[in-house]
């Protein structure tokens, strides 16, 4: 967690009732000036009623939203320096882009030339200077994002929060956009929450995530904390794929644990520090597994057999779910790295499968 | 055979709208033309023909026309006539924008009720049409009368010493016109504002325009087809309404349905009659039809 000093937009036991149903529940966050952060869940999970608690388009129940050091949590949305990029983009029908763009600027009553200025440098930024006279309807979804993006960058926000930025888009322009999205949001240097329940976008678009569920934050990490080190089993699950192994802890030290479970003993590489026979849950990523038809040589540590039952081709690699003896599945994903199918593995073959120890997050629920 | 089937199907299915409105307004239209033309003399029978059998002369008298522009020894455009003209555009036109200042609140709350509310306020707007017409226009005497129920309420409150006129006046006529009209300006500015995307009334707000200032410069540009669907609903019906300003207004409130009535029943000049109406329909037909036209050029454009 970062220090709450270097807070630049914090949240103070934020919390949003809707009747009796609780939407946002106590969420503390603390984000730094300039990074992209990216709140992360599947719908209902509170992600978007905070997202508009920082817009200000609903009121908290309780709690504070400090930006700059400043409580913005009683401002009307008009008066915020904060600005939303619309999941819909939200761009007004009947201005052109130039307006649209503009339409920020004015309400500030910015002099004509800064405007004309300023409206020209978003146009600019965003490639769609030659676009500045057409409506909205004319242009691509791809063309219409951009310019909600110059839009909400226009009057310089403190804040710029972006609402599901690329559930709009089709998948193959999705990949191209989040580039340039983030290129442009880095380049004018601005912080950026933003709402995804995408973790591939969220994964690549941001500094550090927020995962959350049932209106709570259960975990603030990079990209690559979240997926290598997740504290919960919500968040290992909800994160790429894993097998989840559940067994009573039979070793705890400082550096290292063990784990008693259904298929054997299972080393982890650090310490959990609970007490004995606790229930634990061992995470190990699919792609972490290794996988061979012969006994490993040198690996006596978390090496288990069983029988192969499915295979799945993706291209760029390979998908293996392996049933144990005592019928647990495993999931195992290797690289199509080789011209040669050096596995030469086919269904209902007897395998080997193993970890290090390292690769394995042991899981207190 | 199944083809030639499909084919009528859909020349069936566009004909009889089609010749409903052929038979029953187009014709009628051409006998009202046809009529304006004829030279009654002074027969009562107005279905003279237009040109003599014997020598294949037409005759039109344009006297119809040319009397409501100019009367005998008067000056050009100093009619009575044209002075109701300009008289019904003025009332109609106030009701109009009366109907929309009422109408535009109304409607724009009705669209942002909550779903299930809508429904029982939408039969709300509508509900006085399950009254008679005249019953209702009745009723506004009654409550606008000297001895009425408004004024009784405002002599008991003590706020006027004794009773005004409102009755057979503009305010008791426009009062009435706007009364009656009120519905054909919330319904087309409801079905406006109700599709309204709430998200462009956000993106307002947060890019620092007050909830004034957001309404002004979104949802009224918004909403302009249905404004003007609805000033078109009311102005045109109100132009040539007849039994309000004879149950309502005074003598000095003449509209040119009167007129037209006149000439027909009183005066029994009925090629006059139907030039005034000629004339009337000319100059709403006239300038809707460049309205559209110019409309569809501005869409075709993008």
């Amino acid at each position: 967690m970062a220090d709450v000093k270097e807070g630049y937009l914090v949240t103070e036991d934020l919390v949003k009732r809707f009747d009796e149903a609780i939407a946002v529940d106590e969420v503390n966050l603390s984000i730094r000036q300039g990074e992209i952060f990216a709140l992360l869940g599947s719908s209902g999970c509170g992600k978007s009623t905070l997202l508009r608690m920082l817009a200000g388009f609903e009121k908290p129940s309780s709690g504070r939203i400090l930006l700059g050091g400043q409580d913005v949590a009683g401002m009307a949305p008009y008066e915020r320096p904060i600005n939303m990029m619309f999941q819909s983009y939200a761009l007004f029908p009947h201005l052109d882009i130039w307006d649209n763009v503009a339409f920020g600027l004015k309400r500030e009553g910015c002099p004509k030339a800064e405007i004309q200025q300023r409206v020209g440098a978003m146009l600019d930024l965003v490639q769609l200077t030659p676009y500045a006279r057409r409506k909205p309807h004319q242009l691509s979804g791809g063309q219409q994002q951009r310019v909600a993006l110059a839009r909400s960058l226009a009057k310089k926000p403190k804040l710029l929060l972006l609402d599901e930025p690329l559930g709009a888009l089709d998948k193959k322009l999705r990949e191209q956009t989040q580039f340039e999205l983030v290129n442009i949001i880095e380049q004018v240097g601005v912080t950026c929450v933003m709402v995804t329940h995408d973790q591939e976008e969220a994964m690549t678009m941001a500094n550090r995530i927020a995962v959350m569920s049932k209106g709570r934050v259960l975990q603030v990490g990079s990209p690559k904390e979240i997926y290598e080190f997740p504290s919960s089993r919500f968040v290992a699950d909800f994160i790429g794929n894993v097998n989840l192994f559940d067994g009573k802890l039979s070793v705890d030290e400082a550096d290292h644990c063990a784990i008693a479970t259904s298929l054997g003993e299972m080393q982890v590489g650090h310490g959990i520090s609970g007490s004995l026979g606790m229930p634990v849950t061992l995470a190990v990523r699919p792609e972490k597994i290794s996988i061979a038809k012969q006994r490993p040589a040198g690996v006596d540590r978390n090496l288990f057999q069983g029988r192969v039952k499915e295979i799945a081709y993706f291209g760029s690699f390979n998908t293996f779910i392996v049933v144990t003896p005592d019928g647990t599945k495993v999931k195992i994903t290797e690289p199509n790295g080789s011209r040669h199918d050096l596995l030469d593995l086919t269904w209902e073959d007897e395998v080997f499968f193993w970890w290090d120890d390292t690769d394995g997050v042991a899981l207190r629920d | 055979m199944h083809r030639l089937l499909r084919l009528l199907g859909r020349e069936f299915v566009i004909g009889v709208p089609f010749s409903w409105l052929a038979f029953f307004f187009f014709l009628p239209f051409l006998i009202l033309a046809y009529i304006s033309f004829v030279d009654m003399g002074n027969d009562i029978h107005p279905f003279k023909p237009l040109w003599d059998s014997a020598t294949g002369v037409v005759n039109l008298k344009y006297e119809n026309y040319v009397s409501i522009f100019r009367a005998e020894g008067g000056a050009l455009f100093d009619t009575l006539y044209l002075e109701s003209y300009g008289r019904s555009i003025k009332y109609a036109f106030a009701t109009a924008t009366l109907c929309l200042a009422i109408g535009y609140p109304f409607a724009y709350f009705l669209a942002r009720a909550s779903a299930h509310l809508r429904p029982a306020l939408l039969m709300m707007v509508m509900l006085p049409f399950w009254t008679s017409f005249l019953l209702r226009v009745y009723a506004w005497k009654g409550i606008l009368a000297d001895q009425g129920l408004l004024n009784q309420l405002l002599l008991a409150l003590g706020l006027i010493a004794e009773p005004i006129q409102m009755l057979y006046t503009d305010v008791s006529m426009l009062v009435g016109m706007s009364y009656v009209y009120l519905p054909f300006m919330v319904l087309p500015l409801y079905a406006n504002l109700v599709k309204l995307d709430y998200s462009l009334l956000e993106a307002a707000y947060d890019l620092g325009a007050t909830p004034w200032k957001a309404f002004w410069l979104v949802t009224v540009p918004l909403s302009k087809a249905g404004i003007i669907a609805g000033f078109m609903l009311v102005f045109i019906p109100a132009l040539g309404e007849f039994v309000i300003p004879s149950l309502l207004g005074g003598p000095e409130n003449l509209m040119i349905g009167r007129v037209v009535w006149d000439e027909m029943f009183t005066a029994n000049n009925w090629p006059r009659a139907s030039a005034l109406a000629v004339v009337m329909i000319g100059a709403i037909v006239v300038p809707l039809a460049l309205y559209y036209r110019h409309r569809g050029q501005a869409e075709a454009q993008h």
